[in-house]
This record gives C-alpha cells, sequence and structure tokens, in this order.
C-alpha cells in the first residue's frame, strides 16, 4: 500500500519535474526542476531495492554534478530571445532524437517482456541477502575490473585534460608562496630600531 | 515498536508508518529543545573566552534566552524583497532546515535505538549534506542581491569542496570496518587498540584522518574559523541577508542541528559512539546514550573554542587547504589505510 502511494508519488514527480525542466523559462528553475527530478529518480532506485545506486544518484548528480550546473547557469548572463529564436532550427533534431529514443524503450521493454535472454544465463542473478554494495563490489572488481579501471582512466584523462586545455599562466599576478610564508622567522621580519626623537625610521 | 502497533489491530504497513512517525517526533522535537540549548551554550563558552559574562538576563542564568529570541524572531514580519524570486527565496530555508533533520534518521544512540539502521547510512549521511548546498545556493540566487549571492556562490564552493575530502575520510573509515552501516561502525570500535581501548581515533594510522575529519567538519558547517559565507565584515550577513522572521530563525536552527551532527558523526566515526572510552565492564553500566552526548557535548566544546580563539580563513587560504592539503592527505592515507588492510588483514 504505502509502496504503490510511494511509487506513483515519485514516478509522477519524475515526469512532472522532467517536463517542467523542459518548460521553464528560467534556465535556473530548468536546473533546479531537474535536480528534482534526479531525486526523484533516486527514490524510485531505493523502491526497487537499489539503494547504493540510489544514494549515488543523489552524492554525485545531485551533489557535485548539478551543483556545478547551477553554478554556471547562475553566473552566466543568458539572453532568452536568442535561445527561443534557434528553436526551430533544432526542432527536426530533438524529434528525430526523441524517436530513436522513444525506439530503443520499446524495443527493450518488448525483448524484456518476450523473455527472450535465458535468466539463468546472466552474469549474476540479484541475491537477496547479500548488500548492494557487496554485491556490486564482487563483481566490478573480479569480472568487469578492466572495464572498471578502463572507465576509470578515461575520467582521469578527462579530468587532466580539462585543467590542461583551461589552464592558462598569466604573467604578473600576485600570488603567495606559502611554503615561503611559513617558513619566515621573526627575526626576519622584524626589525628593532630606536629613532631619535624627529627623525622618524626608513622603510 | 512496530508489533506493538500490529498487536493493537492495524495492518503491517500502517503500524510501521505509525512508529515511524513516532519515531520521528521522538529525535526531532529534543533535537529542536537541543539546538536552543546548545546555541546558548555557544554563546556561554564564547563570552567566558572573551571574559564577558554572555547572555545572563532571561531566566535563571540566562537559560531561556534562546527561547526569547525565537518568540522574537516568531513575532517578525516576514518580509520578501520586491525583486525576490518569492516561491524558491521561501523554499530555501525549508531545505536547510528539512536536511539538517533527516540525517538524524541514521544517527544511533545507543545499542539498536536508531530511527533506520539501514546498511548504506554513512552513504546516506554523505548524500543528504550534499543536498545541504541547495538551501543556500537558492537563497542566495532567489534573494536577487549581490552580497547574498556573493555568500552563495563561496557556500557552494566550499561545500563542495570539504565534501571531497570527508569523503575519503570516510571511506578509510569504511575500509577499516567493512560496512558503511553505523551501528556496525560504533560496534567495529570496541576493543579497537590493546584489545581494551574503545575508538578508532586512538588508531594511530586513523588518527590524522580524525583531525582532518574534524577540521573539515567546521568547514562544511561554514564555522568559525571557515564562516566566508557570513563573513559580515565583507557580505552584511551572507545568503541570510534578506531573511528574516521565521525564514531566518529556520537557518539558525538548521546551522546548528548541522553542527550537532558533525559533533556526533565525530563521536561515531572515530571516538566510538555509545561505547565507553576503555572496554572495561563497570563503564557499560552507564548507558550508551550518555557516553554518545558525553562524546557529541565534547566536540561542541572544540567547535565553541575554535570559534572564539581562531581568526577567519581568507578564501584561497580556504581552499588551498581543502584542494591542496586534504585532499591529497585524504586520498593518499586511503591508500595507506588499504595498503595496511591488505597487509595485515586480508593477507596479499
Amino acid at each position: 500500500m504505502i509502496q504503490t502511494i510511494a511509487f506513483y508519488l515519485f514516478a509522477a514527480l519524475v515526469v512532472a519535474s522532467g517536463t517542467l525542466t523542459i518548460l521553464a523559462r528560467n534556465p535556473v528553475h530548468s536546473v533546479l526542476w531537474l535536480i528534482l527530478a534526479f531525486f526523484n529518480a533516486a527514490g524510485l532506485m531505493i523502491l526497487v531495492g537499489a539503494e547504493f545506486i540510489a544514494m549515488l544518484l543523489v552524492i554525485v548528480y545531485v551533489g557535485a554534478v548539478a551543483v556545478l550546473f547551477l553554478f554556471v547557469v547562475m553566473m552566466l548572463d543568458i539572453d532568452f530571445a536568442e535561445l527561443r529564436a534557434g528553436f526551430a532550427q533544432y526542432l527536426p533534431f530533438g524529434i528525430l532524437l526523441v524517436l530513436v529514443l522513444a525506439a530503443e524503450m520499446i524495443f527493450a521493454i518488448g525483448a524484456w517482456k518476450a523473455g527472450g535472454i535465458d535468466m539463468g544465463s546472466r552474469i549474476a542473478p540479484t541475491p537477496s541477502e547479500v548488500p548492494n554494495i557487496e554485491a556490486i563490489g564482487t563483481l566490478i572488481y573480479t569480472r568487469y575490473l578492466y572495464i572498471f579501471e578502463g572507465a576509470g582512466l578515461i575520467l582521469l584523462v578527462a579530468l587532466v585534460g580539462a585543467i590542461v586545455l583551461t589552464h592558462r599562466t598569466r604573467g604578473g599576478v600576485k600570488a603567495q608562496n606559502v611554503t615561503a610564508q611559513n617558513m619566515r622567522r621573526p627575526e626576519d621580519a622584524i626589525r628593532n630600531v630606536k629613532p631619535a626623537v624627529g627623525q622618524g625610521v626608513e622603510l | 515498536m512496530t508489533a506493538l502497533f500490529e498487536s493493537w489491530g492495524l495492518p503491517y504497513d500502517w503500524a510501521w508508518f505509525v512508529s515511524t512517525m513516532i519515531g520521528i517526533l521522538v529525535i526531532a522535537l529534543p533535537l529542536m529543545l537541543a539546538v536552543a540549548m546548545i546555541i546558548y551554550a555557544d554563546r556561554k563558552i564564547w563570552a567566558a573566552m572573551a571574559l564577558r559574562r554572555g547572555p545572563n538576563v532571561v531566566g535563571p542564568w540566562g537559560l531561556l534566552q534562546s527561547f526569547a529570541d525565537g518568540a522574537k524572531v516568531f513575532l517578525q514580519e516576514t518580509i520578501i524583497p520586491a525583486a525576490a524570486n518569492k516561491g524558491l527565496f521561501l523554499i530555501a530555508p525549508i531545505i536547510t532546515f528539512t536536511v539538517a533533520l533527516i540525517v538524524w534518521a541514521v544517527i544511533p544512540f545507543a545499542p539498536g535505538v536508531v530511527l533506520a539502521d539501514i546498511n548504506i547510512g554513512l552513504l546516506y549521511v554523505l548524500a543528504a549534506s550534499s543536498i545541504g548546498v541547495y538551501g543556500v545556493i537558492i537563497a542566495g540566487w532567489a534573494s536577487n542581491s549581490k552580497y547574498p549571492f556573493y555568500s552563495a556562490l563561496r557556500a557552494a564552493a566550499q561545500m563542495v569542496s570539504y565534501e571531497v575530502s570527508i569523503g575519503f575520510v570516510l571511506i578509510s573509515v569504511v575500509l577499516w570496518t567493512g560496512s558503511f552501516n553505523m551501528s556496525a561502525i560504533v560496534e567495529g570500535q570496541r576493543a579497537h587498540i590493546f584489545g581494551f581501548i574503545n575508538g578508532y581515533g586512538f588508531n594511530p594510522l586513523l588518527f590524522p584522518m580524525a583531525v582532518v575529519f574534524l577540521i573539515s567538519a567546521m568547514a562544511e558547517t561554514a564555522r568559525t574559523p571557515f564562516d566566508l559565507t557570513e563573513a559580515e565584515s565583507e557580505l552584511v550577513a551572507g545568503y541570510q541577508t534578506e531573511y528574516s522572521s521565521m525564514s531566518f530563525a529556520l537557518y539558525w536552527l538548521g546551522e546548528y542541528a548541522n553542527v550537532i551532527l558533525m559533533c556526533g558523526l565525530n563521536a561515531i566515526l572515530f571516538w566510538g559512539g555509545w561505547l565507553p572510552p576503555v572496554d572495561w565492564a563497570p563503564l557499560y553500566m552507564v548507558p550508551g546514550i550518555i557516553w554518545f552526548f558525553a562524546k557529541l557535548l565534547f566536540f561542541f566544546f572544540v567547535f565553541s573554542w575554535v570559534k572564539a580563539t581562531v581568526p577567519r580563513y581568507r578564501y584561497d587560504q580556504l581552499m588551498r587547504l581543502g584542494w591542496k592539503v586534504f585532499l591529497p592527505l585524504s586520498l593518499f592515507w586511503v591508500f595507506l589505510v588499504s595498503g595496511w588492510l591488505m597487509l595485515t588483514r586480508y593477507g596479499v
């Protein structure tokens, strides 16, 4: 009963916030609706028993990716009229994308309903007693180790690449050398002087 | 408690619902009272360190000061700036406050005394704290005013940065315990050192992580010396500049609830939670919840102590500490801890 209510609540909210992400006029609102959609998708994940994925969805997407989205969108000066002008131009491409996605979904659901894949031939049947994290961990660190490490490597390369592409060194910037500051002793920085009255000190 | 309601003739899911609701109230209401008293304690400690008296007028020894402040704030008018984004402006404090409360669901107060004993407890804490930043960002943006906006940008960068190092600290603790469950983490600390000292913090390999966690917790809750988000000399009052009345009070309560939570996490992750400091039978006569609160309050005292004595960091220093010091250090420590465990526990 409560599961059913929760499912319909989360599902309706995902659909509604997904729609509003597209319809919102203000890009910041769009991002916020997107975050709500992520969050409710995490709720759906918990309902199907994939609590690890749900938490990752919240930590990674809501906590990191969407914060950066929001960060950028908030600071951008976006001209809405210009954005609307490009709408017709991208419409055919958008429709094509939607059709492909819809076809794939229908195909996947149809194949699943047809029961073509023998359940026994699946690599890992979902264990009921083992917690999510252990089940995923044993799978990705044994069978899929190389693929997993490869994915990690790609992310690392992307990270380094992003820094290399955007990092620029400018001359004439006043920066602090923290090590030098920490190494300074009072003797180096302080000078005791006893100036005569009316003479002042030389700096 | 679910079984009790079931015996009264309720179906299982409604019995579960009612007992969970009662559990939430049993945690949230005392928490609000605790926040009021801890604000008083904070001000008293702070005053004592500055050789002042602190609040001493309302009630005996000023004990009712927080309630007087609460009543004052409650009776004020809620002002919404004309240029503000009204809906988001009102939602933002609610997000902060709610997120500060929901984390308490997985905190074990004593053996078995926890609302949701889930096996991903620590991930839940991380997830909730990563939502917390939205209350601040949305407030800054929706206020449509420059100081809150600067503050929101600072807060977002600060919280995201320190969450990274907190994540790695948590991973080294989880590696040692082998579980994300908070109760299992506390139990894992029983007789951890020499067979009689409870607490990961006494482990020389994990002690540096305890220090990193304490400092990161201060940055994560934006307490002095890392309260750049509400640096009054630069940003008026930070992201809450435009807020008044109860919407301001919600930030206030949420902030302190988060501080208490971080103190509690410190106690749970490194100093043995509800376990007494030494694994000695007579000490177990004291209920676990008292040990837990004693440790929590000790760390709150440390937070206040730091607030009273350490000057505020500059923003670039804050970022440097997070990214150039804590991140490499904690990453290296994850490597070190897992290497040590491979050598000693699992065998190469």
